[in-house]
């Protein structure tokens, strides 16, 4: 289905997308191949020094900080994997992204339906609301929040983060899915309506279907930005039994921080279900971000 | 909008499914956009069931700790039970005249700035160069932006191991003979900044590429093409007229790079922690709030800071709005043709 559903995401690509049809390559010369391989192995040397330093040992580390291994040490990762501190940090990370992820959108789909399918009364002011959302990011009310957050007893609760994540996701969720939704033709509506179908049921069979290239790109962005977090768990959570990955790694990292080998078998374990994460939905992520979700 | 939609893909496939909500329910309400008069109960019911999960979500956890943050930064509080000592505007007397704030605000101009001159004409150069036509460039497009995708704590803890005095940077540039170059990258309060920018247009730069992208797919290939024509060279048709295409998404970009500057935190707390960042040149404003709010159990201060975060934040954000945004909304693309 949503393969096929290409059309209405992003603004942008209500532009004539003709960048890529056809000519042959005006300007490529070697130039430009030499100019992106050094692009990219600025990118990702520093990924790669990650990976590769924790098959390293500290001495080799030390006597030698840009070497490759030698050789191959496979303690470290396996420490990091056999220890149960690694796979719970994993499991309250996929916990919190993934409430967030669905409260960001089941909340913000509802809302930018309302928002884009009917007309009432305090509707502008609503989206004026939701907009100005995104004005304030969580940096800005982290201690006041910390305060609500401890009032309702959330405090080393996966809730306590997930809450406020749900409410801080939803200004750009509102932002990307009301001009998705609003993009539906009213006359398939009118002929649902025809048809006997009512504006909620409307909702359930066409627009849930029709939404499924935008509700990923917001779902990914949502989950990417709950799995990233740091600043909120770091005031919310302050039980390591209640530690989401990327205070993990930083516990980790001063733990042990003799122990360079094994932080960077940490971090880099820890970095990979990002990776492994973006690698899937790379398509939508990226395809989502330039408006040109073609499945 | 929805007019000028009507002969896109799902108009066209979609309408085979229709008949499957035949006879759901018994009240057929009229089409929306129809005029707003004759609300029925049971349309606003259902307005009321949509907006108020998200409302109550999004005022309780947004709008009303912003509130709050106004209120408890009128008080001397150490966080516990209800905020008694009222000190009025002793707080921000305290935060506007601490010279760390001053620095740290410093900082984040410094960085904000840097950010818009160093990120922006590299990014612009890298999109320029994936939207040629060119072999492994989808590949380039999402190598570009795997930074992006990996969390600050990951960046940090990295860069930091990989910039100590003795770590890979130095090593790498003493075995291809720029020993002259290995420094004190994380600690020498000259350089500290610029490591930090270095760090942060790495991991932001992927986000500029495809936001540039997005913009420059939206300009049609015939332009380039009858410039061509006419005889422009390729930099001559960036110039004058890729760039001014783009110029929406330019300003886009450099808000939110700019909210994103003043915001900096993590990066910098991971990095230099709460006490060096200070000493080392890099104190942010959130980072100043943390050190002296929460950590030092001063909730009151910790509440006035964010609110003069939020301020300047605003003040930043509206100020960009009414004079750089505002040629947005008074049609920048068609500009040129006025």
């Amino acid at each position: 289905m949503a393969a096929t559903l290409s059309a209405p995401t992003l603004p942008a690509e209500r532009e004539p997308v003709r960048r890529r049809t056809g000519g042959a390559p005006r300007w490529g010369s070697p130039g430009v191949y030499a100019f992106a391989a050094l692009l990219i192995i600025a990118m990702l040397a520093p990924v790669v020094y990650i990976v590769i330093g924790g098959f390293r040992t500290n001495a080799q580390i030390t006597s030698d900080p840009a070497g490759m291994p030698s050789p191959w040490r496979l303690d470290n990762y396996a420490d990091v994997l056999s220890g149960g501190v690694f796979w719970r940090q994993v499991l309250n990370s996929t916990i919190a992204a993934g409430a967030t992820t669905l409260g960001v959108v089941a909340l913000g789909l509802m809302v930018s339906f309302a928002l884009a399918r009917y007309r009432f009364r305090g509707q502008g002011v609503m989206y004026a609301l939701f907009a100005a959302g995104l004005m304030f990011p969580l940096t800005v009310a982290i201690t006041p929040l910390y305060i609500l957050v401890r009032t309702l007893g959330l405090m080393n609760d996966l809730g306590g983060v997930i809450l406020p994540q749900i409410a801080f996701g939803l200004p750009t969720t509102v932002i990307i899915l009301v001009p998705f939704l609003r993009a539906i033709p009213a006359e398939l509506q009118e002929a649902a309506a025809i048809d006997g179908c009512s504006r909620l049921g409307f909702f359930w069979r066409m627009v849930l279907p029709l939404s499924v290239p935008g509700v990923i790109t917001v779902g990914i962005l949502a989950f990417i930005g709950s799995w990233n977090s740091y600043l909120l768990p770091l005031f919310v959570l302050n039980d390591s039994s209640a530690f989401t990955l990327p205070l993990g790694v930083q516990a980790f990292s001063s733990e042990y921080s003799v122990d360079t080998a094994k932080v960077l078998a940490f971090t880099s374990l820890a970095m990979l279900p990002a990776l492994v994460f973006f690698s899937l939905f790379e398509r939508r992520i990226v395809g989502g971000l330039t408006g040109a979700v073609k499945g | 909008m929805t007019s000028t939609r009507e002969s896109s893909p799902p108009a066209n496939s979609s309408p085979v499914g229709l008949p499957a909500g035949g006879g759901v329910t018994s009240s057929v309400t009229p089409p929306p956009r129809r005029g707003r008069r004759g609300l029925g109960w049971r349309e606003r019911l259902e307005i009321a069931a949509l907006t108020g999960p998200a409302l109550v979500v999004f005022l309780g956890f947004v709008i009303f700790p912003v509130l709050m943050a106004a209120y408890y930064g009128f008080f001397r509080w150490e966080g516990y039970g209800v905020p008694t000592d009222f000190v009025g505007l002793k707080n921000y007397v305290t935060i506007l005249t601490d010279p760390l704030f001053h620095e740290a605000l410093l900082h984040n101009a410094t960085i904000a700035v840097l950010s818009l001159v160093l990120q922006g004409p590299a990014a612009l150069l890298v999109a320029l160069l994936l939207n040629r036509r060119m072999k492994g460039q989808s590949l380039i497009r999402v190598l570009i932006f795997v930074p992006y995708v990996i969390s600050e704590v990951v960046v940090g803890t990295g860069w930091s191991l990989m910039l100590q005095s003795r770590g890979a940077l130095n090593d790498v540039l003493g075995r291809i003979g720029l020993g002259a170059l290995e420094s004190e990258w994380l600690s020498d309060p000259d350089l500290a900044i610029w490591t930090l920018m270095g760090i942060i247009t790495w991991k932001y730069i992927g986000f500029a590429v495809i936001l540039f992208l997005a913009g420059l797919q939206g300009i049609p290939e015939e332009l380039h093409e009858a410039a061509a024509i006419d005889g422009a060279s390729y930099w001559q048709v960036q110039r004058s007229i890729t760039l001014p295409l783009l110029a929406p998404t330019l300003r886009i970009w450099a808000f939110l790079s700019i909210i994103g500057s003043l915001q900096l935190f993590d990066l910098v707390y991971i990095i230099w922690g709460q006490y060096i960042a200070s000493t080392a040149g890099t104190s942010t404003m959130a980072t100043y709030m943390v050190s002296f709010g929460r950590n030092a159990g001063s909730y009151g201060y910790g509440n006035a800071v964010a609110v003069v975060l939020f301020l300047i934040s605003l003040a930043a954000a509206l100020v960009y709005q009414r004079t750089v945004l505002r040629r947005d909304t008074e049609g920048a693309l068609t500009g040129g043709a006025r």
